[in-house]
């Protein structure tokens, strides 16, 4: 045998059986010091909290998630400036999902099964959440969910902070037809779930509700730039609005198509579900000015909690960033995390879930919410018309709206 | 009658539409008919040189409209030859670089310049960042130009078709007409043969390589007239752009616009009787036909092998 290698093997051993006692020292501790804020062996010690991050950073998709990463972040930074939760600094890790859904789904296991975090405030799109959720209920995790999407889900797992399609939709198509003395409805969006289900809802709602007509339905792929027939069935059809739920770079192309075919807001309403204010740095004020678009927040709703907020958030990311719906429900997540857990008095999934309902937030940006039974929040509608500018000014604002995730007559 | 006029004017339009839609097709598919139908190379990076073009396009529009505010209206047509150079160099590296290391091992180099695109998209968004970003465009491409109270023509669509012209028929005389086409035309043709009566191939692929990108970066520019430009944005175009090519038959540029006004036609006028999406797939389906059925694309060269 070689006399290196004699040498080495007691010199490794000794270094595994130290990290072996170092793990143990570690397991031993946590255990220790597992009170009874923690009883299901979480990552949580007696000066911090770990938690997880699961959006885009990279792929089609960090266009949009952005946004919530810095929110939550935010959130997160004056958490812990302000003392922490229940005593103890959040430590955030962050994981990449990649903008593909079985990425999502291997980094949620390894956040809940190896990094045993707290809870995890993560995903964009329906299919990445849709994507974690089995992974979510077999390991009893706790998601925060931040955009507006389709609804009919409702998980023990998750906190859904974004409006589900009854709020966003209903009250924009009442306001819409009162405004506007709508009668004809053009339904067109790009070709996945958020709009196909969305339509669906708005279409029963205009022909039962609203007595209305719908005189076109359609849907284009991702991704597709060319809207030149589209503009053309438009002008054929003469609908009183057009109710857009057009998404990503998609949504650029439409909205300079239709400016160029001569369809402005002089002479056709539209009513968007799918443009914030990360949508418009691409699109262009000059393109959109005069259309609705329709959210339960805005970077220039006008309240004390939003000003501070988009003070902070700027002097955090830079004056030039801005504030969509989905970053402003991003930034709910922690803050609503932090509220059931010391209401629980515990990190424990199931007494943070326990507690959850009937959470009020009053310092939310977008003014007031509360989590419902269904895990959804109560929140606003908002309608905004879009200057040339590029801002946009809020010209109706809904009662408080109770979330119905699976609405009866719409499905 | 009103009903009858309204018709006419759906019409006109809807035939530009066509027209414009077809002129985009080709003048994507221009770059990589040169670069795919000429060299054989398959350049799966093809999109990210248009992306270089479209923030090309956009630096150049925040200087102007930084610096020398007056010069907005004007700045579009330098942006162009810009991208053109700015793209066309990079493809220079890229060639000298990597793929003058791959020929013979087509697989290999589908490989590497997959990667490279992906290295591309990662680059544009450490620098440009995720979010997709408007250049700003002079008033006079933008909205439309109406002959008559029914009809609007897009501006953008008649720059675009002015755009497309001017690249084909100068791509044409260069590849038809001029020495060094004369020189790509037979190394493409058979390149032992070409080294032997003095054409120097490594030469000629450089520079077809790098002006393929750089009429890839024009397109680029282009459409920052029609679309967004963001990291991705290439990889919308490059599945149209490689349907375009085969479709037409690879070496064949005839092919090329051939095929282009095609599908072109063919789906424009299905998206506006059906909706987008089965446009889409119809059209793709029909592809898939007619290319089985003639593997070599719509025109092909007949050579001895």
């Amino acid at each position: 045998m070689d006399s290196r290698l004699t040498s080495f093997l007691p010199r490794r051993l000794a270094l595994g059986a130290a990290a072996l006692s170092l793990l143990a020292a570690s397991v031993f501790s946590q255990v220790a010091l597992a009170d009874e804020a923690n009883t299901t062996g979480l990552a949580v010690t007696d000066t911090t909290v770990t938690v997880g991050q699961l959006h885009s950073a990279t792929g089609t998709m960090a266009i949009s998630e952005t946004g919530a990463i810095q929110a939550e972040r935010l959130a997160i930074d004056q958490i812990n400036a302000s003392g922490g939760i229940l005593g103890r600094q959040i430590k955030v890790i962050q994981e990449d999902g990649a903008s593909d859904w079985p990425t999502f789904a291997e980094k949620a296991k390894k956040l809940l099964e190896s990094d045993k975090v707290a809870t995890v405030f993560g995903c964009w799109t329906s299919a990445s959440r849709k994507a974690v959720l089995p992974i979510f209920e077999k390991d009893n995790g706790l998601l925060y969910y931040p955009t507006f999407y389709e609804g009919l889900e409702q998980s023990k797992n998750v906190i859904y902070t974004g409006q589900e399609a009854t709020q966003q939709i209903l009250a924009s198509l009442d306001w819409i037809a009162k405004e506007k003395g709508a009668k004809t409805f053009y339904l067109l969006g790009s070709d996945y779930i958020w709009p196909r289900t969305s339509m669906k809802i708005a279409r029963k709602h205009i022909e039962n509700v609203l007595h209305g007509t719908v005189v076109g339905e359609e849907y284009y792929p991702l991704g597709n730039t060319q809207f030149g027939s589209l503009t053309n069935k438009i002008k054929l059809k003469k609908p009183d609005v057009v109710f857009a739920a057009v998404v990503g770079g998609s949504n650029v192309a439409f909205y300079k198509q239709l400016k160029a075919a001569g369809i402005t807001s002089d002479k056709q309403t539209l009513l968007t579900l799918s443009v914030t204010e990360d949508e418009m740095l691409g699109i262009g004020g000059e393109n959109m000015k005069g259309f609705y678009s329709s959210m339960k927040y805005f970077q220039t709703l006008d309240n004390p909690n939003n000003k501070k907020f988009v003070e902070e958030f700027k002097a955090k990311y830079g004056k030039d960033s801005v504030i969509g719906d989905v970053t402003q429900a991003g930034y709910l997540g922690p803050w609503l995390w932090k509220a059931a857990v010391e209401k629980a008095g515990s990190f424990d999934v199931d007494k943070v879930v326990a507690a959850s309902p009937g959470i009020e937030l009053t310092t939310a940006p977008e003014g007031y919410v509360k989590v419902h039974e269904n895990h959804h929040l109560w929140s606003k509608a908002r309608i905004a018309e879009i200057q040339a500018d590029g801002t946009f000014k809020v010209v109706h604002e809904s009662e408080l709206i109770e979330p119905n995730p699976f609405p009866k007559g719409y499905q | 009658m009103e009903w009858l006029s309204d018709f006419g004017a759906i019409a006109v339009m809807q035939g530009f539409n066509g027209l414009s839609v077809f002129c985009v097709l080709l003048l994507m598919a221009l770059g990589l008919a040169i670069i795919f139908g000429q060299m054989g190379v398959i350049n799966m990076a093809h999109g990210e040189f248009l992306t270089v073009g479209a923030y090309t396009t956009y630096v150049i529009s925040s200087l102007t409209l930084h610096y020398v505010p007056a010069m907005q209206p004007y700045y579009f047509f330098f942006a162009i030859v810009a991208s053109f150079f700015i793209a066309g160099a990079l493809g220079w590296l890229v060639e000298w670089a990597m793929i003058s290391k791959l020929y013979h091992r087509p697989l290999d180099t589908l490989l590497a310049t997959w990667g490279l695109s992906l290295v591309m998209q990662q680059a544009f968004r450490s620098i440009f960042g995720a979010r997709e970003v408007g250049a700003e465009m002079p008033e006079w491409i933008m909205g439309s130009w109406a002959p008559t109270a029914a009809v609007d023509i897009p501006k953008n669509g008649l720059f675009v078709m002015g755009l497309t012209f001017l690249c084909t028929a100068t791509i044409f005389l260069m590849l038809y007409r001029s020495r060094w086409g004369l020189q790509v035309r037979a190394t493409m043709q058979n390149r032992v043969m070409s080294r032997a009566v003095g054409i120097n191939t490594k030469k000629v692929d450089r520079m077809t390589f790098a002006l393929g990108c750089g009429v890839a970066g024009v397109a680029g520019a282009a459409f920052t007239t029609i679309g967004s430009t963001g990291p991705t944005a290439g990889s919308l175009y490059i599945v149209d752009t490689f349907l375009t090519v085969v479709f037409g038959g690879a070496a064949s540029l005839v092919g090329t616009i051939a095929s282009a006004f095609t599908i072109a036609q063919a789906q424009s006028i299905m998206e506006f009787f059906l909706s987008g999406s089965m446009a889409k797939v119809l059209t793709l389906s029909a592809v898939i036909l007619i290319l089985m059925l003639r593997p070599q694309g719509l025109f092909s060269i007949k050579v001895r092998k």
